[in-house]
């Protein structure tokens, strides 16, 4: 028996918009196997390659080279693909609209509808560094803020490009589609399956600006502890200010509605 | 009841492409009063309906809902407000308990959804996927969501659209119960006999401008009523009693058939029947028929296609001079 709540709270009305896009994504198979299960496979075929790669001189390991990328795919399957279809779908069934005529604010349906998304990849990061410190000898990270700060600046960075993605598909299918190009651009070029310490210095240069590669140098760095405080500094600027533009096109670009 | 709970002055509406959906309307609706917008598809219902709704923001003039502006005080008006939509809004793969749950978590004051439900008769449907509901059932769903909330004022763009002949009378009922309790209620409708049926006061919306206003009663006080039949074989129209005695404002001839049109509609029949028995002719087809709101609307829209094509020819003039 669920009580009647004589007024509404903003966590309130998020939560029962969580809970009915939960039990959504429950239903729809195909998105919850791709979100829950690629973070967990790609990772292993990304052993193979890390295994062979020279890694002296770099500070890092096996494992700071895995776990930051495999935290990297959750970032970009579990949170970023299935986020901008959701997005896509809610706005085809009018059903955005339709909760825009109520209580709820415009960023209270974006963050509502993007919690269970953004709740399985926290859970997936935290499984991951579990598995990765007990299986690749990770151990603990050695500048944990480093790695909370990548991991919570990712998350909004991607939601919100999960939303301006969506913005410029008309359907689901066409959804999919649309978030490629960042996911194989952030793939190659923001060190899942190269590590910029291993790349060119010219290439890495660039690709460090990259959303996703801020993102996935803190994480690294904050692990590995090989980070000097500039290159720290450098990583959270582009990491903010990527969440900073994605959140600005959002609010620019977001569309509620279906083209007519 | 003189309390103004939607106030509405020169509200203008432009789309993207430049196409003028509302073009100056104005028009209030007190306390507690059932209100009807009418028209034909495209005269901008919904999207004055919108603008009311706080969905989007006019391209001129105001609009006040519980005397604050829906779309920059959101806040302010949404809690005290419930709105149905033309279309639905719902996530296919919800159950319909699933939605109405859902909605109740973000509207203040709502009543359990089991209650909502029951209020418009879905309450055997509760467990069911809503892809899986027909178009009616769909309506009712959008209308418990509207009430759940026990709103002052209701929102309901074309309530009865998909539903059945029984539905329909259903949700009348329900929403003069409402209305009876006190609910303000700003409906619109293409069915005539809806807002016959349940609307205090009317407007007819026709290409974005409202072309007559009031009650039912008055709004039809200024169409005028018609006699029509056919005139006996041997018999002219000038063979008739002179029409203005009658009082017959005007006619039209087609054929054999004569249509008179007056304001009083006993005088003029009287009139005329008296005539046919002295002069012993049978008057064929004969019909006499009071002003209504059907005919109320056809003249509107007729009058407009008329203006419409004397403009296109104004036009045509000052492109040959």
């Amino acid at each position: 028996m669920s009580t009647v709540a004589v007024t509404t709270t903003p966590a309130g009305r998020m939560r029962a918009l969580a809970r009915a896009e939960l039990t959504l994504l429950g239903r729809s198979k195909g998105t919850l196997f791709a979100a829950m299960f690629v973070p967990f496979v790609l990772p292993f075929s990304m052993r193979q390659a890390a295994t062979g790669m020279d890694l002296k001189g770099t500070g890092l390991s096996l494992g700071t080279v895995v776990l930051p990328s495999a935290l990297g795919f959750s970032l970009l399957f579990a949170v970023y693909a299935t986020l901008t279809g959701v997005y896509v779908a809610r706005r085809e069934e009018l059903v955005l609209k339709r909760l825009r005529t109520g209580e709820l604010r415009d960023t209270e349906i974006l963050a509502g509808a993007a919690l269970p998304s953004v709740t399985i990849g926290i859970v997936q990061c935290l499984v991951l560094s579990a598995g990765c410190a007990v299986l690749l000898d990770t151990g603990a990270p050695s500048a944990p803020h480093l790695v909370v700060l990548g991991i919570a600046a990712g998350l909004v960075m991607f939601a919100a490009l999960a939303a301006v993605t969506g913005s410029f598909s008309r359907s689901t299918e066409s959804a999919q589609v649309m978030s490629m190009p960042l996911i194989f651009v952030s793939m190659i070029g923001s060190g899942l399956f190269i590590p910029f310490e291993v790349m060119p210095d010219k290439v890495a240069a660039v690709c460090e600006l990259l959303p996703l590669s801020s993102v996935i140098e803190l994480i690294r760095g904050g692990w590995a502890g090989h980070l000097s405080t500039g290159d720290a500094l450098g990583a959270l600027a582009t990491a903010v200010a990527w969440t900073l533009l994605s959140v600005f096109a959002v609010r620019r670009w977001f569309r509620w509605e279906p083209r007519h | 009841m003189t309390d103004q709970v939607i106030d509405v002055t020169g509200l203008r509406r432009v789309y993207g492409g430049g196409f003028e959906a509302v073009r100056g309307v104005s028009f209030g609706v007190g306390r507690g009063e059932l209100f009807a917008l009418l028209g034909t598809n495209g005269a901008g219902k919904t999207s004055t309906m919108e603008l009311l709704e706080g969905l989007a923001a006019p391209a001129g003039g105001r609009v006040r809902v519980l005397g604050h502006d829906p779309y920059t005080e959101r806040s302010a008006v949404r809690p005290r407000i419930g709105v149905m939509l033309q279309e639905g809004g719902f996530p296919a793969e919800l159950t319909v308990t699933e939605t109405v749950r859902m909605w109740a978590g973000c509207t203040c004051g709502a009543r359990p959804p089991a209650e909502a439900l029951e209020i418009v008769g879905l309450g055997k449907r509760a467990g069911v996927r809503v892809k899986q509901l027909s178009g009616g059932e769909k309506r009712r769903l959008d209308l418990a969501m509207a009430l759940i909330g026990r709103p002052e004022v209701l929102f309901l763009d074309e309530p009865t659209t998909g539903l059945d002949a029984e539905g329909r009378r259903e949700t009348w009922e329900l929403v003069r119960a409402l209305r009876d309790d006190g609910t303000t209620v700003l409906l619109t409708t293409h069915y005539l006999e809806e807002a016959e049926e349940l609307a205090d006061r009317l407007a007819i919306l026709h290409e974005g401008r409202i072309a007559a206003e009031g009650s039912v009663a008055d709004v039809v006080a200024a169409q005028p009523s018609h006699v029509s039949f056919d005139l006996p074989e041997g018999y002219f129209v000038g063979d008739l009693p002179p029409l203005a005695a009658l009082g017959v404002s005007g006619h039209e001839i087609a054929g054999r058939r004569v249509r008179l049109r007056t304001h009083e509609l006993q005088r003029a029949a009287t009139g005329l029947l008296l005539w046919a028995r002295d002069a012993r002719v049978e008057l064929g087809a004969l019909d006499v028929r009071a002003a209504s709101l059907e005919e109320a609307f056809l003249r509107i829209a007729r009058d407009s296609e008329q203006a419409g094509t004397e403009d296109e020819r104004a036009g045509t003039e000052e492109m040959a001079v």
